[in-house]
């Protein structure tokens, strides 16, 4: 039985896959999303820290959210000490 | 600036838990505690849906799905499992909510603990059943509204005092945390992860549609958990009690109680006699980090 569309019949049922769920991009339901003003932005990391979905990267000197996972929850506007996460209403699609 | 925690994410973007969902959080901490050498037991509780349908999964650690009443149970089996293949460092944590704690796990959860099975089981308590639409728990609080408490004055009965029902177990290790702190609650997880024996952590996990507050305050609902006295966080090791955070002056409950839609029939002396009961809740506390006991 084939575990997913894309797996081989020959996939067997009780394997344990390493697949993980970032296969699943949040898609268009968003209706706020969060933009980080870089001019202001400390680097203090408190967005990062407290996002829920996981989706903001720290490699770089000012913190990256990966829209593709953001919900829009606000938590990184409401905590970011600097008030520099902007909340703006996404496009209707 | 240097990151107070790990950026070790274990937990993956893309998981299906609601938008500012305070137990994803708490599945990001507890695993950057534990470590990638770990097994994750979850009875049906929200996270059994966050946690994707198979063969995807949102944590990069094995996950084991148990009955709802069997979460104990079942980590206790994977332990010896384990045990019996010779693997003694793999950390078994149950995770449940406070429907599969307080209420359905609990005589599961009384077992491992009466046999001090070394696992670390972690109640995620968003004080009711969120996952099937918002019914009463233990773990629910006096005056809060849920569908099976329709009233205006919201549940009669108080929150059941869990901690003092694990304490009386006598287990090596309790903490308490929530998402507020992240590094108070990494640590508790990784130093729940060297000790033997049954160890249990309870989480406050705010719940924005079940409290029915704006999801961009899941955070500051934690912190004025804490900041009120609402929720303490102390941990209990080996019988030495000790406050983690003690303030010097707790904030009115009302702060913490106002924002929350679940709190809205609720009457001026109803909200006093839960001002007089952290107060002297409080009072206890305090003596007992003063005691060390
Ligand atoms: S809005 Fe929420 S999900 Fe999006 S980046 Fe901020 S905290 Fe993360
Ligand atoms: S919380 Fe604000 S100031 Fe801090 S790193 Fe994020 S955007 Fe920058």
């Amino acid at each position: 039985m084939p575990r997913l569309k894309d797996e081989p019949l020959s996939t067997p049922v009780v394997t344990p896959s390493a697949r993980p769920m970032s296969e699943n991009p949040t898609g268009d339901w968003r209706s706020v999303a969060p933009r980080i003003d870089a001019e202001k932005c400390t680097g203090c990391l408190l967005c990062w820290k407290f996002c829920p979905e996981a989706c903001v990267d720290v490699a770089g000197e000012v913190p990256r959210i990966d829209l593709h996972y953001c919900k829009g929850c606000g938590v990184c506007a409401t905590e970011c000490p600097a008030h520099c996460v902007h909340m703006s209403e996404e496009a209707a699609s | 600036m240097k990151p107070s925690i790990s950026v070790d994410e274990l937990m993956t973007s893309g998981h299906q838990a609601c938008q500012g969902c305070g137990a994803t959080l708490t599945m990001r901490y507890a695993l950057k505690g534990l470590g990638p050498e770990t097994v994750v037991v979850l009875p049906a509780c929200c996270w059994t849906i966050i946690a994707g349908a198979a063969p995807r999964c949102s944590i990069g650690v094995p996950l084991l799905h148990a009955p709802f009443a069997a979460a104990a149970a079942a980590a206790s089996g994977v332990k010896a499992g384990l045990s019996a293949r010779g693997d003694g460092r793999t950390t078994v944590m149950a995770w449940a909510g406070d429907g599969g704690t307080y209420d359905i796990g609990i005589q599961a959860l009384s077992g491992a603990a009466d046999r001090d099975e070394d696992i670390i089981y972690c109640c995620y308590d968003n004080e009711a059943y969120m996952n099937t639409g918002i019914q009463r728990s233990g773990g629910t609080p006096s005056g809060a509204w849920t569908m099976t408490t329709p009233g205006k004055e919201g549940s009669e009965r108080p929150k059941k005092d869990l901690d003092a029902i694990m304490e009386a177990h006598r287990i090596p290790y309790i903490a308490t945390a929530t998402p507020a702190y992240p590094e108070d609650m990494v640590r508790k997880f990784a130093k729940a992860k060297t000790i033997k024996g049954f160890r249990f952590i309870h989480v406050l996990s705010p719940c924005p549609p079940g409290w029915k507050y704006d999801t961009a305050d899941t955070v500051k609902l934690s912190r004025l958990a804490v900041q009120t006295g609402m929720f303490a966080l102390y941990e209990i090791a080996e019988g030495r009690f000790k406050l983690n955070l003690n303030p010097a002056k707790r904030k009115p409950v009302g702060e913490y109680l106002k924002p929350q839609g679940r709190f809205r029939g609720l009457k001026p002396d109803a909200e006093a006699a839960i001002q007089a009961e952290v107060d002297a809740r409080w009072a206890l506390l305090s003596q007992r980090h003063a005691r060390g006991t």
